[in-house]
């Protein structure tokens, strides 16, 4: 691996602000499962999980959006903001999925969506930090 | 017209619905990845994008005809479905075999190894999905 340069110090959507989303999302992602293991529907815990996490992740836009008012620039704009968008949608998704669906089902959806989230954070940063080459 | 309605399952509740799930997040994906590609920097893998944006469309038209549930809905499923695991199986064995024919990754490159083989597994879950709601489970 050649160390590369020090373009993700400057990444908005890098360290704690990228580590809360990942971590509520991975968190509540096991909760669903585990309710869905266990033939539950989602419960209050999903979704006050699945509010936080958008709350977390429309912190996480926030700064992206004033870093490139600041003058910043992602590595690749159109895929960045693509994956923006996407992200500030997904937990909102697997909200209205699961009130349509108050079956076990409906906490397997809240469980995917929030395996899906971490993905998507770790593709934004990647978006950010793309180097000429 | 013989089986009764409550018997048969519908595709778009229970475990269909986190299929249609999983459809609608590939739908964004691949589209919004499709559209920039083609948009942006066609010329660099005409073939790649094109593919993305068709693979992008049937993933679209998967979820509509399994959220749609009807008799032509299901119908559309079956057809989507069948044609990504048809193009999800040639398109990992051509990319394979001949790397320059796709240039740059798409959605169906390597068996879809860039998005966790769920290319693969998806349209799979899809046909078994539309058989077992097919008729009435005894």
């Amino acid at each position: 691996m050649v160390p590369v340069t020090s373009v993700g110090a400057d990444s908005p959507v890098d360290g704690i602000v990228a580590t809360v989303p990942i971590v509520l999302s991975l968190l509540v992602a096991v909760w669903a499962l585990v309710a869905a293991v266990r033939h539950r529907p989602p419960d209050r815990v999903q979704f006050v999980g699945l509010a936080v996490l958008e709350v977390a992740l429309l912190v996480l836009s926030v700064l992206a959006l004033v870093a490139v008012g600041g003058g910043d620039r992602p590595g690749e704009p159109g895929a960045f903001f693509g994956y923006l968008v996407t992200l500030v949608c997904l937990p909102p998704l697997a909200w209205v999925l699961a009130r349509m669906e108050p079956t076990r089902w409906g906490s397997a959806i809240v469980c995917a969506v929030c395996l899906v989230t971490p993905v998507v954070v770790v593709r934004l940063q990647q978006t950010w930090e793309v180097l000429g080459g | 017209m013989v089986e009764t309605g409550s018997a048969r399952q519908r595709t778009n509740s229970g475990p269909g619905r986190l299929l249609i799930a999983v459809y609608l997040l590939f739908a964004i994906a691949a589209t919004s990845r499709a559209g920039l590609q083609l948009a942006t920097k066609f010329d660099e893998a005409p073939v790649a994008y094109l593919l993305s944006g068709v693979a992008a469309l049937i993933y679209i038209v998967a979820a509509v005809g399994l959220a749609r549930a009807g008799h032509t809905g299901r119908r559309v499923a079956l057809a989507c479905c069948s044609v990504e695991l048809v193009g999800v199986v040639a398109v990992g064995i051509l990319s394979l075999v001949d790397k320059d024919l796709f240039p740059d990754e798409t959605v169906w490159s390597q068996f879809g190894s860039g998005y966790g083989y769920i290319p693969l597994v998806l349209p799979v879950l899809g046909l078994i999905w539309l058989w077992r709601t097919r008729r009435a489970p005894a």
